[in-house]
């Protein structure tokens, strides 16, 4: 790859989201901002092979874009509105200092990621304007097809603009409720890359993790004090650094307790820690963790032990506790028998998790969990039934591997 | 921007219906911020009647044009400077009223 093709790749990925968002702040229009963003970026791929790398890419780029859309609103008010290009002909604002740039990134983000929107628009959309992915990477990350991602992603900004969703930053008595919202999105994102579904899919997905990771930081830098935004980073980070020793080299799930630890990332752990311990701090003085802060801690204390052994099962339970009061959900009572079942035997466990059953039977993590906790109570042929459901219910391909192996293997 | 406002109510789980006083103080602050263009109950989906012109003569038949569980109890029109605006007061609205609220803007 040349000088410029690399340079068009990073920028690509480093200024796409503020190029649409400061077109977006100019129009207000989300179609018009990532149409020109994209013309913007193809006029680069054209001329920075011959005209050298602009010394400031974001810059060029914006401008190009901005271009780009007046051309295009002068296109369209020749056919129909004069009046919008009155709005050009008068619009001489002057470019804006970095800091209303930042904001505008946020004010996209979380226009991408509002509430009025459903969930799966809200996905598509922010990794369209925000992660910058093509319609057909968004489909094959969902398992859906193009034509579905395409659908919502125009129905959603249809929505924005039919609705007049706000482009904007909610006020502070909102604020806590959307960002958890924006989480939302971002560590869905993250789930379908690290255990990706589908039979023609990589079990892990490393660029939707990356990107994920990637729009954490990016809201990160943005919201430096909220709690829970460190929390999700420092969760993603810990999970992504055992990575490496999740799958086997023939392809099957390798579960934490028999990952080799050494193949972890140790920076990623470096850095996850160091976030956790700064909620840890914040905690101390009174400020209550929320989930994903939680869930950050718990993985702390998986990442810090040299091995399974090692474990401090009473912290990971006292912390399920914890997590318990702020999310009542079966999922996490599922998980939290996990480490009850270290503590208190198997027995204690299955019990725990068999009270789940109305709610989760039709969840895959609930049949896994229940085989182990048979197999390890020599309850085989209960456990084989089990792992036979796990299997028809999973979606990894990896995982599925793991989970045969594991029945074929009860005696 | 105009937003059509709907009350829902349901007929197996109705709302309160000692709302009134609330809803009327509720039209007083919209009226108060600007946001009231227009309001109205609606009677009884019995009362409603569904006109077919389309076809050679008028139809008329008796009844709601879909049954369902859920109906149109009543109609705000606000005016709000976009949709956050409008949710805030739906939410409100949704309290005042015991009842769920859809917010659809105009075209």
């Amino acid at each position: 790859m040349s000088h410029a093709e690399r340079a068009v790749t990073r920028a690509h990925r480093e200024e796409w989201a503020r190029v649409v968002a400061a077109v977006t702040r100019r129009f207000g229009d989300l179609d018009l901002a990532e149409e020109s963003a994209a013309e913007a970026f193809a006029v680069a791929v054209e001329r920075w092979p011959a005209d050298g790398v602009p010394p400031n890419p974001g810059a060029w780029l914006t401008t190009t874009a901005n271009h780009k859309a007046i051309d295009r609103i002068r296109r369209e008010s020749k056919r129909d509105e004069k009046q919008k290009e009155a709005r050009v002909v008068h619009d001489d604002s002057p470019p804006e200092p970095l800091g209303v740039i930042d904001d505008d990134r946020l004010r996209l983000i979380f226009t991408c990621c509002h509430p009025a929107l459903a969930v799966q628009a809200r996905l598509a959309l922010t990794l369209r304007m925000v992660g910058g992915l093509t319609v057909p990477e968004i489909a094959r990350a969902f398992l859906v097809s193009e034509n579905t991602v395409g659908q919502r992603i125009t129905r959603a900004k249809a929505k924005v603009k039919a609705a007049r969703i706000p482009y904007r930053v909610p006020s502070a008595d909102d604020l806590p409720a959307r960002v958890s919202g924006v989480l939302t999105v971002l560590f869905l994102v993250f789930n379908e890359g690290y255990l990706a579904t589908g039979p023609d899919t990589d079990p892990v997905r490393q660029d939707l993790t990356a990107e994920a990771i990637r729009l954490t930081r990016l809201i990160r830098s943005l919201l430096p004090d909220d709690g829970e935004v460190a929390g999700l980073l420092a969760l993603m980070l810990l999970i992504e650094a055992r990575r490496p020793a999740r799958v086997s080299a023939g392809g099957e799930l390798v579960p934490l307790a028999e990952q080799d630890r050494g193949a972890w990332d140790a920076e990623l752990i470096g850095e996850g820690h160091r976030l956790v311990r700064s909620r840890l701090a914040a905690a101390a003085a009174g400020v209550a963790p929320g989930r994903y802060q939680i869930l950050a801690a718990i993985n702390a204390v998986h990442t810090s032990a040299r091995d399974i052994r090692d474990t401090d099962w009473s912290q990971v339970l006292a912390l399920y506790d914890q997590l318990v009061r702020v999310d009542p959900s079966p999922m996490v009572a599922l998980n939290r028998a996990i480490a009850v079942a270290e503590l208190d035997g198997p027995e204690v466990a299955l019990a725990a998790v068999d009270r789940l059953e109305p709610v989760l039977s039709g969840y895959h993590a609930y049949h896994v969990t229940r085989a182990d906790l048979l197999r390890r109570l020599g309850r085989s042929r209960e456990s084989r039934v089990a792992y036979d459901r796990a299997i028809e219910l999973a979606g990894n391909t990896a995982e599925t591997a793991y989970l045969t192996r594991r029945r074929d293997q009860l005696g | 921007m105009q937003y059509l406002v709907s009350v829902i109510d349901d007929k197996s789980n109705p709302g309160s219906t000692d709302r009134q006083p609330a809803i009327s103080a509720f039209n007083e602050r919209l009226i108060a911020e600007g946001h009231w263009v227009f309001a109205g109950g609606l009677a009884d989906t019995d009362a409603a009647t569904v006109v077919d012109n389309r076809g050679e003569q008028a139809v008329f038949s008796d009844g709601p044009f879909v049954e369902s569980k859920e109906y149109l109890a009543g109609v705000w029109v606000w005016e709000a400077p976009d949709l956050d605006v409008a949710l805030k007061l739906a939410a409100e609205a949704s309290q005042v009223c015991d009842r769920k609220i859809e917010v659809r803007p105009f075209r």
